[in-house]
């Protein structure tokens, strides 16, 4: 029968510390609506996000009502766009964007991810064009994520585009300077990126993908936070075997749900993402979960290490719970969608450079940080180059979503509401790179033996 | 099919009487119940095979909201699967 302890368990995970499933992700396969003519295209490409999506949004509120399970976020990722709409005569492709706009609104989604290029080694003509209609899409659509691939393993970094995605950022933060440079908040840069992350805003749906299939993000930091504040005093083996546990259940939740979806709305199931995200809300943060393991503030000496434990516990728990793993699988780290991270930023704690030796460990990376808006765009192309050859060197994922603030300064503070939080600005190096990022060409794939 | 109900809140005469009422008019069957009240607290968790259910599952679960706001308690109807789930192997 049933054990009352493990039904109120559940319960309280999910009234008590903010578990949910974070987001069910349709991607859809846009190949077969390219045509030489932008207008054909954009009529194939509404036609077919709707055709697919329509009962996306209303499957998910049904298995949130029979489950008792909160779904946070309903949304969809395409094909690269560049992929899409290079056959086109069209030359600027935010018209693209404002159509997966209009898509994503006629079926109630909040987010549409792949308004994306892949330009590791170089650039074909839709890739340039995509790249350059990026600040005009961001400021002009509301629900449209745009990301960009700037280098793999396996071919090195695309140091042109690189380049090139500092002075995108700070034409992005310009665009929508009265809205704190939000545009910013919905763009990506990456290495290996993967095709099948359900998370935004760096989501787009491969070139290996099928047709279309259903990803689901869960989540759970306040659940895993929780236990481990019952844990006083015990050692590192007892703490990785409790999040392990604990990632176990709340994964298995994910995949019920994923696989509940894909039934009903007949769509295959592709993968869970094992992702300890945060929110704004209290007791939703990855950072309490470090300062739970005995950290005064996120960002003190011993951060990585406890970040690595944590990783790597989340991984091994979640593999288990789900037929299908995949998407980024870890912790993120965005510091305005975290209150922890953000009292830690303020307190000076947590610095940029902390960050970024965090994401050597950790999934994705220098996640939803808010710079001085005079910061020159050869600094933020450095800043990502810096990110991108840790994700390079280390075979992983690694990305850079930073916001530029117009008008800002060290020290103040942006609100942005809702999921995307507030954000301190934090300091930057300011020492010039300018010389450096103004070389251009390509960095070699790095040697995959030898290791040290 | 099978659902699990949990009603938690402050112990009053009839939560037991109203809940089950509700289910009956459903032609919900109740196969297990689990009762305790602690300080006061009145918990209970009931196992219920909805296959023979004369409503939509949406209908039950708004019906049990609204006997949930007459007795000011918490009352949850979920699928028996997100429990299964998350504890078995």
């Amino acid at each position: 029968m049933f054990n009352a302890n493990e039904i109120l368990e559940t319960i309280n995970m999910i009234s008590e510390e903010n578990l949910d499933i974070r987001t069910i992700t349709m991607g859809i396969s846009l190949r077969d609506c390219a045509s030489d003519s932008g207008k054909v295209a954009r009529q194939k490409i509404y036609e077919k996000i709707v055709r697919y999506a329509h009962n996306l949004v209303k499957t998910g509120e049904d298995i949130e009502r029979d489950f008792g399970i909160p779904i946070i976020n309903k949304r969809i990722s395409v094909t690269p766009i560049a992929i899409v709409a290079e056959s086109s005569d069209e030359e600027n492709y935010a018209s693209f964007a404002r159509v997966l706009d209009d898509a994503a609104k006629a079926v109630g989604v909040n987010f549409i991810g792949g308004f994306s290029a892949l330009v590791h080694k170089g650039y074909t003509k839709g890739d340039r064009l995509l790249i350059r209609a990026i600040p005009e899409a961001l400021s002009e659509t509301e629900r449209v994520c745009a990301s960009v691939n700037v280098a793999t393993t396996k071919a090195g970094i695309n140091m042109d585009a690189v380049k090139e995605m500092g002075h995108i950022i700070k034409e992005c933060a310009e665009r929508s300077r009265d809205k704190g440079a939000s545009a910013c908040s919905k763009l990506v840069v990456f290495s290996n990126v993967p095709e099948d992350n359900p998370f935004m805003a760096g989501a787009f749906h491969g070139t290996g993908e099928p047709e279309c299939v259903i990803n689901v993000g869960v989540s759970g930091p306040g659940v895993v936070a929780r236990a481990l504040q019952e844990l006083d005093g015990a050692d590192f083996g007892t703490i990785a075997e409790t999040i392990k546990k604990t990632a176990f259940k709340i994964t298995r939740m994910g995949q019920l749900v994923a696989q509940e979806a894909s039934n009903r709305l007949k769509v295959p199931f592709g993968i869970v993402d094992l992702s300890l995200a945060p929110t704004p809300a209290i007791g939703d943060s990855v950072a309490r979960i470090l300062e739970a393991m005995g950290l005064e503030k996120c960002g003190a000496h011993g951060t990585t290490a406890a970040l690595a434990l944590l990783n790597d516990a989340v991984k091994k728990g979640g593999v288990m719970a789900s037929s299908y793993v995949g998407g980024l699988s870890g912790a993120f780290i965005p510091v305005s969608e975290d209150a922890g991270m953000v009292e830690a930023a303020i307190s000076g704690a947590l610095t940029i450079e902390k960050l970024e030796a965090m994401t050597c460990v950790c999934s994705v990376g220098l996640d939803m940080i808010a710079i001085p808006g005079d910061t020159p765009a050869s600094t933020i192309s450095a800043i990502i180059a810096d990110e991108v050859a840790i994700g390079v060197v280390n075979g992983k994922t690694t990305a850079v979503r930073i916001i530029p603030v117009p008008g800002m300064k060290e020290g103040d503070v942006v609100e942005y509401g809702g999921l995307f939080g507030r954000a301190p600005i934090m300091r930057i190096n300011p020492f010039s790179s300018e010389k450096f990022i103004n070389r251009g060409g390509r960095i070699p794939a790095p040697l995959q033996s030898l290791k040290n | 099919m099978k659902a699990v109900i949990t009603v938690i809140g402050r112990d009053k005469i009839g939560i037991i009487a109203s809940v089950t009422g509700v289910l009956a008019k459903a032609n919900v069957n109740i196969l297990d119940i689990s009762q305790t009240i602690m300080q006061n607290i009145f918990s209970m968790i009931m196992l219920v095979d909805i296959s023979k259910m004369n409503c939509e599952f949406s209908e039950l679960s708004d019906r049990l909201k609204q006997t949930a706001q007459e007795l000011g308690v918490d009352i949850r109807f979920q699928r028996e699967e997100i429990f299964t789930s998350m504890h078995r192997i």
